[in-house]
């Protein structure tokens, strides 16, 4: 199969990946050739086969609910780009 | 004095203990072999030094005030991190440039079990950005060069931490691997890597990529001192909610843990295209296992040709939901833009590399509407197939070996115009991935290039203590482990 201009574009934009021409032009390549080669899955019939989710063998663990304490909203918006007042600090969303 | 730097983790515990060096000596001459070569290899992305050094002194304190019983097994021992695993106060990039000057505020409960143990950590180690690649080229921080040959590639993507234990930098460093990124390194540098079981060493703390496929796992010259990482480190941990609470086993070293087991040769591991001195050495390897006690057995897991698409397809989709947290609003650094949604598109498609943007966009096609089903639903069906292959074969065999990769080091450069080929270096290593279980690969020869050959095995759920007994074993008769590179 070959993608589309229009389909990587798409892809791209529900990734949230700002590509410029040439990046699209080299992706649309790159990303048609590994979707032909993982096509060769549609050789096998899978009706009755039921699909594996995770990678674990047991269920998963729940935690009790108890109150541990978490790290300081100090610790966690020193990383932060831009923050004020506690919070996180984004441009503005709306006009 | 003896270099301390080429003694394993073993003899240093032993040195330790007996006095004939302190740990403060060991860590220094880690950090000063590491300061004066290291420029040629690039394994490490940060040094800790200073923390480093201030451990050492403590450790060194710790065991005089304790004496000889009771220490913690890992006192005073140097150890490296690969930069996907966080270290409160180190900086942590993940090999990626969204992640640019972040320091993570916790520690992963493996490395923290680790200094809890006694480690010291010295250095967190390059990698494909995000886990992603074989070759640790991807790496927005440069490439690391194989100690065995600097003009190819360490393999990836924990390349950093098999170099550094290759190098001997350190006796021993932590690595994942969610299609063989621990396994195939260790093969391409000569070392012993474990891929734990899925679930078996919390990922708490480790920048996450394929969540159903991610393992921990440890890299040292021998089975013995990679066993004493992993045994620190397994364990259920209330952080990861898929950790498992399986016995951890004692692990018992003696030359006989061979005899009797029955060991499995899958016919599909030795295809065409494979370098002919791999199957070589790996079959030399089998044989020898074959001397030691074991019994040989043909086997075959059918769907092995399958497991590269499958793997293409899951790793990636986990890895575009997984990747979606990096957005520049929470850390890392922000591209400049006058609107939110502008900060997503711009910091995301500045500060990706093109491997990243290349699986991101795969895994977002095959779990956008319309396609679901026939890419990421096939998928998981078909990962079902491959892990009943392995059920039914260890009904009748202890363990599976074959070669960890199908070629041994390659040089810088060589696929990274070619993404497909550049995975068919993980066609070995990933099915272990996609069915859970554990493997390991260690060295069992060299090339005419002298390049090492790595010899894989892989184990039934929570069986690393067969993988670390048998390496064990074969690393009693033969000395290819103790072979250094000169660089």
């Amino acid at each position: 199969m070959s993608l589309t201009k229009e389909e990587v574009e798409h892809i791209a934009k529900l990734a949230r990946l700002e590509l410029t021409d040439e990046q699209k032009e080299l992706y649309r390549g790159q990303l048609s050739k590994i979707l032909d080669y993982v096509a060769k899955l549609n050789e096998l019939d899978t009706k009755d086969v039921p699909p594996t989710f995770g990678g674990g063998l047991d269920k998963m663990h729940l935690r009790t609910d108890e109150v541990h304490p978490s790290l300081s909203t100090d610790a966690l918006l020193k990383n932060a780009p831009q923050s004020e007042d506690d919070q996180f600090k984004i441009p503005p969303v709306f006009e | 004095m003896t270099d301390l730097t080429n003694l394993t983790l073993i003899e240093m515990q032993t040195g330790l203990a007996k006095g004939n060096f302190s740990s403060r000596e060991l860590v220094e001459a880690a950090l000063n072999k590491i300061e004066s070569t290291d420029s040629k290899t690039h394994a490490f992305l940060h040094l800790a030094k200073e923390s480093a050094l201030k451990q050492a002194n403590e450790a060194d304190r710790q065991r005089k005030s304790v004496g000889a019983t009771g220490q913690s097994p890992l006192l005073g021992i140097p150890v490296a991190i690969k930069d996907v695993l966080s270290v409160a106060g180190l900086p942590c990039t993940a090999g990626s440039k969204i992640l640019e000057g972040y320091v993570p505020p916790f520690t992963a409960t493996s490395v923290k079990k680790l200094v809890e143990a006694g480690a010291i950590i010295v250095g967190k180690t390059n990698t494909d950005e995000f886990a992603m690649g074989s070759s640790t080229e991807n790496s927005a921080y440069g490439v690391t060069r194989n100690p065995w040959d600097l003009n190819r590639v360490p393999g990836g993507s924990s390349g950093g931490s098999a170099t550094s234990v290759a190098a001997r930098y350190v006796p021993a460093a932590l690595g994942t691997d969610t299609g063989g990124s621990v396994r195939q390194p260790a093969s391409l540098c000569g070392v012993t890597g474990l891929k734990t079981t899925y679930g078996r060493v919390s990922r708490f703390g480790l920048i996450a990529f394929g969540s159903s496929l991610d393992t921990v796992g440890a890299f040292g010259r021998t089975a013995e001192d990679v066993a004493q990482i992993f045994l620190v480190m397994a364990g259920r941990d209330e952080k990861d909610a898929t950790s498992v609470d399986a016995p951890v086993p004692q692990i018992k070293f003696n030359g006989d843990a061979v005899r009797g087991k029955r060991i499995g040769v899958p016919k599909e591991y030795f295809i065409s295209g494979i370098q002919p001195e791999v199957e070589e050495k790996t079959r030399a390897a089998i044989n020898q296992l074959k001397e030691l006690g074991a019994e040989i057995r043909e086997i075959s897991l059918p769907h092995t040709g399958y497991a590269l698409p499958v793997y293409y397809i899951i790793a990636p989709a986990e890895a575009s939901a997984n990747l979606a947290r990096f957005d520049g609003v929470r850390y890392g650094p922000r591209a400049d833009a006058d609107n939110l949604w502008d900060v997503f598109f711009k910091t995301r498609g500045q500060k990706f590399g093109a491997e990243v943007t290349r699986r991101v966009m795969i895994g977002t096609y095959a779990l956008s509407a319309g396609y679901y089903d026939a890419y990421y639903g096939q998928a998981q069906k078909v990962r079902t197939l491959i892990k009943r292959d392995f059920e039914a074969a260890f009904r009748d065999v202890d363990l599976i070996a074959a070669p960890t990769a199908p070629e041994t080091a390659f040089k810088i450069g060589e696929h990274v115009n070619d993404p497909l080929a550049m995975y068919l270096e993980d066609v070995f290593t990933l099915p272990a991935n996609l069915a859970g279980v554990p493997g390991i690969s260690f060295n069992c020869g060299f090339d005419k290039n002298n390049l090492p050959v790595g010899l894989q095995l892989i184990a039934p759920h929570f069986r690393e203590d067969l993988l670390l007994q048998t390496a064990h074993a074969y690393q009693q008769v033969t000395d290819w482990h103790k072979q250094s590179p000169i660089f």
